[in-house]
């Protein structure tokens, strides 16, 4: 796990398999029957065609940085978690997510830097993707 | 149809205090619609329709219309963040053309400051499809701007002291502004080293957080020339929703490449014949992406553009804010909208500070930029002239 604090998700009917998934190590998005996009986030329509033939399928984990921050200092909970970084990571499926970056120093980041997910859990229920540099090869 | 012509704004007003202790946000409401109606030279009697947004108690203008007394045939509660008092205008614009209503009163009004509440967006999210899958990161409102900035210098090489000049042109401006929030000038050097709050973004290329309010009275073409104040009418109008697309978000453009060539062909008018530009500054990449999404420069070259002075009044290529913006002067209940279009009125009328006052100053244009440029946002611009 990382130390950046967890949270209480809103998990819903369009969204319970994203999460429960999480809590296995894999990573589940919706992709349209009709289209093929992979769609982000989860939810029961395609906002490309407006399908509503949409099959969960495993992402491969793997990502690009296509931008971030390093928060200084955070509001609320993440008051005292600066300096952290936020970030979107481009999955190698397409879509561009809202995440954190982990297991490295803030200053070693860089845009277009390879990462993988991250399954950043506590010691309760709660999980969430994070992603953390890739390992080599 | 073209909006051109068909509606004025006749009153407009921004409220002198940016700490306002000991008052409700509906009673800020109050006192910014009347100085709006007074300056129009109208009252609340004569209001038929009432536009309010998120920062409004309670439920929207029903309740507000009931606070200030109003007898309504038309009101309208679109909330698109900082951007909703723009669309408010056309929105009302529209109405007076459809004979809906003859005068539009829409207030904003907002204590972050004095409640203690700070940076943060009015309205309600809590339940928002997308709040679990962004909202957990600790993305800061910064942060969100941090990374398009980010995106920015990495595609097109901007760099920090580029957007420095921004706040430097703002601050230049507030120096003449006895109300602006802050009234000192900076350099660039100051700007770069101010504290470093989500890189890289500094804290002067924040906007700041103030209390207050503003409020303006859009009339009928009947109705303005029965007033002896000067109206300035709504030449163009343009609206647009960006969003995070399925996941494929591009952070360098904002809605404004849209809204912005909307709002130029309604007023049959391009981006050369504006002699002044209020351009909402919540941070200083809002405003260096949108003059180019607006077609002011090429995308990639707003760094350039905003270099040596070119936003600084009344001489540079492009005045710009010249009250001091969001970024010095004011962003009441953190949405720097209203005060958009203020300004641009005071630029027509040709009463802003006589040091900024651009000269001649025919065709002007406000943008508003409301949500996050790192997820989704509404563009309004609107374009204005001394007369149709």
């Amino acid at each position: 796990m990382s130390f950046l604090p967890l949270a209480d998700v809103e998990v819903n009917a369009e969204t319970q398999p994203f999460w429960d998934a999480l809590k296995n190590n894999a990573l589940l998005l919706p992709r349209c029957n009709s289209c093929t996009s992979v769609v982000w986030y989860p939810r029961a329509h395609c906002p490309v065609c407006f399908s509503t033939k949409l099959q969960w399928e495993e992402m491969s984990g793997r990502g690009t940085i296509y931008s971030y921050s390093i928060v200084t200092k955070g509001n609320g909970r993440w008051k005292d978690s600066g300096p952290y970084v936020v970030a979107y990571v481009e999955l190698a499926e397409g879509p561009r997510i809202l995440t954190n970056i982990v297991g490295v120093a803030p200053s070693d980041v860089y845009i277009n830097m390879p990462v993988q997910a991250v399954f950043d859990s506590g010691d309760d229920d709660r999980v969430l993707l994070r992603y953390r540099p890739a390992t080599t090869g | 149809m073209s909006i051109r012509g068909k509606a004025f704004i006749a009153g407009a007003y921004e409220h002198p205090l940016r700490t306002i202790p000991n008052k409700t946000v509906q009673q800020v409401h109050a006192e910014v619609a009347a100085g709006a109606l007074a300056d129009a030279g109208l009252s609340f009697s004569d209001v038929d329709a009432f536009f309010c947004a998120g920062d409004a108690p309670g439920f929207g203008a029903l309740s507000m219309a009931e606070y200030l007394g109003l007898q309504l045939t038309h009101i309208d509660n679109t909330e698109t963040g900082g951007s909703s008092y723009l669309l408010h205008v056309q929105h009302a614009a529209e109405a007076i053309a459809a004979g809906h209503c003859h005068v539009a009163l829409i207030t904003l009004a907002g204590l972050p400051r004095s409640s203690g509440a700070g940076i943060g967006g009015a309205g309600r999210f809590g339940s928002a499809p997308e709040v679990s899958f962004e909202n957990f990161f600790g993305l800061s409102i910064v942060a969100g701007y941090a990374m398009a900035a980010r995106r920015h210098m990495y595609e097109f090489g901007t760099t920090s002291a580029q957007l420095a000049e921004i706040k430097v042109a703002a601050a230049s401006h507030a120096q003449h502004n006895p109300h602006a929030f802050l009234q000192n000038t900076v350099s660039i050097e100051e700007v770069l080293q101010s504290k470093m709050v989500a890189d890289p973004l500094h804290m002067l290329d924040c906007c700041v957080v103030t209390d207050g309010g503003g409020a303006l009275v859009v009339v009928s073409p009947e109705v303005a020339r029965k007033l002896t104040r000067q109206s300035v009418p709504v030449l163009g109008t343009g609206f647009a929703v960006k969003h995070v697309n399925n996941g494929r978000i591009d952070l360098t453009h904002t809605g404004a490449v849209v809204s912005g060539p909307r709002a130029f062909a309604e007023a049959g008018l391009t981006p050369s014949d504006i002699r002044y530009a209020s351009i909402y500054d919540s941070f200083t990449i809002t405003v260096l992406t949108t003059l180019e999404d607006l077609g002011f420069c090429e995308k990639g070259k707003g760094g350039e553009f905003v270099s040596e002075g070119a936003l600084q009044a009344p001489f540079g290529k492009l005045p710009f804010n010249t009250d001091g913006g969001g970024l010095c002067n004011n962003h009441p209940s953190n949405r720097g909208g209203i005060t958009k279009v203020i300004e641009a009125v005071r630029q027509l009328r040709n009463e802003a500070h006589p040091a900024v006052q651009v000269p001649n100053c025919q065709f002007a244009l406000a943008h508003g930029t409301g949500g996050n440029l790192a997820t989704r946002m509404g563009s309004a611009t609107l374009i204005l002239g001394q007369e149709v």
